[in-house]
């Protein structure tokens, strides 16, 4: 058993459209709520950093009136923490204005205090004092394909950040523009973009401009990523050098999220909307797929999820945890909150009736 | 010559210490701009809560003047008068 002990138990945050929810349980099945937090303003990323003998909760925070910024609670939302410059600031030689922070990524246990955080306008940033204050990563920020990245529907941003936990191998994927790969710690950055369509595009085939929804890694396969792309699901087993179709054997080939295991190889999950056209789970019917071969083949999971569901799952509306079997979580554009405490295999509604959930991370923790 | 005042709604209020209403001394017409870095320098979040970090009043933040709001004035540029009270409001925005 990994991550079982009594002493540990697991915290659920719940971002949506008008303020976070929190949640802590023993099991994965009884969850304790406290909420909302930031009444009024959207929640769309959120970071649970358990590294260092802590848990320290980092948001994303945006509102309408008053603009976006970061803060964390170390004491799981008891009192929350809002540095006075704002911890994402854009320079003043930019001319930039931070929209919205799309991702906060606590890097490995080798890192200590460093967390990257994905932003709109399309930007990476880093942080090496626990989210407190982040840094523009310049290399991307002036990439000269800068000009010809675009907006998805939701905004220009940059979403998914994976870091190596032993190389100075960074990807990140942004909407609209694609993959980027840094090796070397986020200096230079290159597309890697090779086999994934851009069939929106007048050469569906480019080397950027593609609109990748989320990007994962898998945890025990070096150089293996998996992609959930606006029509598309794709692998990588070569870092990103090349990118392979996966998606026999969905229903469908578009959605938003895209989830690994935290341990196990080829372990991979994905919520399968019927298309760009029509943002719904095919026929109505809400189904996670899961693959244990890399994409080989897919298991429909179903079991404990409502039929006659016509909400969207967004790309950071889902998470895993790193307990053993996996605990596997995601919110509806309605508002409704399932977790399995079997890698699918069962789902249970956690919390229904919220604004459209936006993002969700759950954590395994020490005495919560 | 008389202090301008800007009024601050209540959901800000706590971002200024619980004040209501902040005051600028002054010895003639200042622009808006000078007169929110004047108000706002002690209280860093509330700055940033009006205005964006390239000096931009945010979309949904208005800002009146003499019953006017500055957009249909000078903007940030727009003038104030020693004794005038300026006051922030949020527009009525969001679903």
């Amino acid at each position: 058993m990994v991550g079982m002990t009594t002493a540990e138990s697991f915290v659920l945050a719940i971002g949506t459209k008008k303020g976070l929810w929190l949640a802590t349980s023993q099991d994965r099945r009884q969850w304790s709520f406290t909420g909302p937090h930031f009444l009024m303003a959207e929640i769309p990323s959120i970071g649970i950093d358990t590294r260092e003998g802590r848990t320290r909760i980092m948001v994303g925070v945006r509102n309408e009136h008053w603009g976006p910024t970061v803060a964390h609670s170390d004491d799981l939302g008891t009192t929350w923490t809002e540095p006075e410059q704002g911890a994402i600031r854009f320079p003043e030689d930019t001319g930039a204005a931070l929209e919205r922070i799309w991702q906060i990524y606590p890097d490995a246990e080798s890192r200590p205090g460093v967390v990257w955080a994905g932003a709109e306008p399309i930007s990476v940033w880093k942080s090496t004092d626990g989210g407190e204050h982040f840094e523009l990563n310049r290399g991307l920020w002036d990439h000269p394909h800068r000009s010809e990245w675009g907006a998805g529907y939701g905004g220009a941003a940059a979403h998914s950040i994976v870091v190596h936990p032993a190389r100075e191998t960074v990807h990140v994927a942004m909407s609209t523009g694609g993959v980027y790969r840094s090796l070397d710690g986020g200096t230079s950055w290159e597309a890697r973009n090779r086999g994934i369509s851009a069939y929106f595009m007048p050469d569906p085939n480019p080397e950027f401009g593609q609109c990748v929804h989320k990007i994962a890694a898998d945890a025990a396969v070096d150089g293996r990523l998996y992609a959930q792309n606006h029509h598309g699901v794709y692998r990588t087993d070569d870092n990103a050098e090349s990118w392979n179709s996966i998606a026999e054997g969905l229903p469908a080939d578009f959605g938003f999220v895209m989830l690994t295991h935290p341990r196990r190889e080829g372990t991979a999950w994905v919520v399968p909307l019927k298309a760009d056209g029509e943002r719904i789970p095919p026929n109505g019917e809400l189904a996670v797929h899961r693959t244990d071969d890399a994409g080989g083949t897919w298991k429909r999971l179903s079991n404990g999820l409502p039929t006659g569901e016509y909400n969207s799952v967004l790309r950071d509306a889902a998470s895993v945890d790193t307990a053993e079997p996996a605990g596997v979580y995601f919110g509806t554009r309605g508002g409704t909150v399932y977790a399995s405490a079997d890698e699918g295999e069962t789902f249970a509604e956690v919390l229904a009736h919220l604004p459209d959930v936006l993002c969700v991370r759950a954590a395994v923790v020490a005495g919560a | 010559m008389p202090d301008i005042t800007v009024v601050l709604p209540s959901i800000l209020q706590p971002l200024a210490g619980g004040q209501s209403v902040l005051t600028a001394p002054t010895d003639g017409p200042v622009t808006v701009v000078k007169l929110l870095d004047s108000v706002t320098a002690g209280f860093p979040v509330l700055a940033r809560r009006l205005r964006d970090e390239t000096g931009a009043l945010r979309r949904y933040v208005n800002i009146y003047v003499a019953g006017d709001e500055v957009r249909r004035l000078q903007g940030l540029e727009t003038e104030v008068a020693p004794g005038q009270e300026v006051l922030v409001i949020q527009s009525v925005a969001g679903g």
